[in-house]
């Protein structure tokens, strides 16, 4: 019996994931400056949402508090470069930072359960503003700049900044992709499914969940990191705030939670919504609650989950298929077929 | 020095009115709202609506909102909770996360940025307070002490000594045996969530009455909430009255250290309780385990 990693599906998605990546590479030498803008902005909502992802579909880790992480990634960026290391260096250096941070902060947070693990994080994010408020460098709620960008050109650092998100966004999806096909992601999609029954076939739950948590908490502290490269102003109030984490939600719910290619479906979606309908203000706020509320529902594996039962599709295979090819060489004949060759 | 205790002490009576209604569908349905805060600011506005249009002592359009606030709590235990229950752990907190965001975001679009108050429609009780040897201690906030000690003493009445509690309780520890002798658990769920939301109705006043209010202000209050119900151990009433009191003396004495440690003592002692409760003993922050009480056997 031969079950495969693959299907006709993902080595297409294969050839047109590398088309996109290089037209995406070359987008600068084209596109307009508003363009690049929002194609920076649309990266780093992909990652929030794939971070958010890994930790509530295949992890079953509900966070209220992954702000947390988007402003420590950015608040550790302002400080780094504050002692003068260079800014996309900065930026980097202070996700992995924060990844550090968020290994003790496993050991403890990960023995919640469900909602507690959830406002927990919040409480935590709620702390990690207030301490980060202390910092005289910040001054308060007022907030600082990153002013080692003013080095480059407007110009240059609008396509560095762009080119710095693509290159963390592919780079933390394929990291994620083979995260997920790893031994560790099949424990984690077994621990995410039935935690007992896992754990009776030996799964280390802890272990396995906190590989999972540093990966989001790094992803996403490098999201925040980007976000503040690209907006320049660090303010305590706007990075700490709970509605980051509520637009996670939303792209993950109405993507479809635990599914790979959900989450950024959800996030081009929600790049779009915002496109059209953020200057409604707050209905639009009012109106990605109750999506989320009746997606959580009526539809729980969202748009993703809809397309992928009713076709069978499977853009990226992260688990292992028994294809109808797989099923043919299963009867006689073609058993025969397959060992004589 | 005694002074900032007495008030701590007063404030963790308002705490502990907010936190009760959360431990208790927490007891009973195993779920943890989170747009409890979202909708004790949703009555405190309603409570506002009827006074500012009624002329109103605030003390009786509470009356008047409390039947509203256990219908609303009716509707969403049918509505919303009982089907996020049935679809595992996740749901819930999904769902209650989103609810909030909408109500929250409803609120600020009907009464917009400004902050409402219920202290000046109760003429001198807002500031007049007692005079107990050299202390001056405010009337409001022994009322709403005194309040939190009615309402946590008469869920606990309910629950241990009515019929009423022992369906609830037979419902949270077993829905499908309770259903067997008799017992509809989504009705006793219903009105579990029904009574709730009357707690949350009465500290939602409370917070009207003791000082301001917007439509984003429920986040900090589910937080206090949740707050005081982990460092009192969430398996006892009483427990999460005394949590209410060491998370504002906490907080109190955070605001002496730093201008800006009001929340962070809070929070500090909060993950300071969680902490010894994850690694030492779990009942050893559970009163009723030091009391001697039948927690253990109902537990079993």
């Amino acid at each position: 019996m031969i079950i495969k990693r693959s299907n006709a599906y993902s080595k297409v998605t294969i050839i047109t994931v590398m088309l996109l990546l290089m037209v995406l590479i070359i987008t600068p030498f084209m596109a307009s400056d508003n363009v690049l803008e929002r194609l920076t902005v649309l990266f780093i909502y992909i990652i929030m949402a794939a971070m958010w992802n890994t930790l509530a579909g295949f992890g079953g880790l509900v966070s209220i508090g992954q702000q947390l992480f988007f402003g420590l990634g950015a608040y550790a960026t302002i400080r780094l470069a504050h002692l003068g290391m260079p800014p996309f260096t900065a930026v980097f250096m202070a996700a992995v930072l924060v990844g550090l941070l968020s290994w003790p902060i496993s050991k403890f947070m990960l023995r919640l359960k469900a909602a507690e693990f959830g406002i927990g994080m919040w409480v935590l994010a709620s702390v990690g503003h207030l301490l980060v408020n202390l910092d005289p460098l910040i001054q308060g709620e007022t907030g600082t700049s990153l002013i080692s960008l003013n080095v480059y050109q407007i110009e240059t650092r609008r396509v560095l900044i762009y080119l710095a998100a693509l290159i963390c966004m592919s780079g933390l999806l394929i990291g994620l992709f083979y995260l997920l096909r790893s031994k560790a992601g099949i424990a984690m999609q077994a621990i995410r499914d039935n935690e007992e029954a896992a754990d009776s076939i030996g799964v280390d739950a802890q272990t396995v969940k906190k590989w999972f948590f540093i990966f989001a908490a790094f992803g996403t502290a490098l999201a925040g990191a980007l976000w503040l490269a690209q907006a320049l102003s660090f303010q305590p109030k706007t990075y700490f705030s709970v509605q980051w984490t509520a637009y996670m939600i939303f792209m993950v719910l109405v993507g479809g939670i635990g599914r790979f290619e959900g989450a950024i479906l959800g996030a081009l979606l929600f790049f779009a919504v915002e496109t059209w309908f953020a200057d409604t203000g707050v209905w639009y706020l009012v109106g990605l609650g109750g999506v989320a509320v009746l997606c959580s529902l009526f539809f729980p594996k969202g748009l993703w989950g809809a397309i992928e039962s009713r076709w069978g599709l499977r853009l990226v295979s992260v688990g292992y298929q028994v294809t109808e090819e797989t099923l043919n060489q299963l009867s006689p004949k073609n058993k025969i077929t397959s060992r004589s060759e | 020095m005694i002074h900032s205790l007495v008030q701590a002490i007063l404030l963790g009576g308002y705490y502990a009115l907010i936190a009760c209604g959360l431990a208790f569908m927490f007891q009973v349905m195993r779920i943890i709202n989170l747009a409890h805060g979202s909708l004790a600011i949703l009555s405190a506005y309603l409570v506002w609506i009827i006074t500012d249009a009624q002329a109103l002592s605030p003390f009786i359009s509470l009356l008047i909102v409390l039947p509203i606030m256990a219908m609303i709590g009716w509707l969403l235990q049918r509505a919303i909770l009982e089907r996020a229950t049935k679809g595992g752990e996740l749901l819930p907190v999904l769902s209650t996360f989103g609810l909030s965001i909408v109500i929250d975001n409803l609120l600020f679009q009907h009464f917009g940025a400004n902050t409402r108050t219920l202290a000046s429609y109760v003429g001198d009780l807002s500031w007049e307070s007692y005079q107990l040897f050299d202390l001056w201690i405010g009337k409001l906030p022994v009322i709403i002490f005194v309040t939190a000690i009615i309402v946590i003493g008469g869920l606990d009445f309910v629950l241990r000594f009515t019929s009423l509690g022992r369906q609830i309780r037979a419902t949270a520890f077993d829905s499908d045996t309770a259903g067997l002798v008799g017992i509809d658990a989504r009705k006793t769920a219903a009105i579990a969530a029904a009574i709730a939301m009357m707690t949350v109705a009465i500290s939602g006043s409370a917070l009207g009455l003791r000082g301001t209010f917007d439509a984003y202000a429920g986040a900090p209050q589910l937080l206090f909430a949740f707050e005081a119900t982990i460092i009192g151990g969430v398996r006892s009433l009483w427990g999460v009255f005394l949590g209410g009191i060491v998370l504002a003396i906490a907080q109190s004495i955070g605001a002496l250290i730093h201008p800006q440690g009001f929340l962070l003592g809070g929070h500090f002692v909060f993950l300071l309780f969680l902490f010894v409760r994850i690694y030492l003993n779990r009942d050893f922050f559970n009163l009723g385990h030091w009391l001697g009480k039948k927690s253990k056997g109902e537990s079993q």
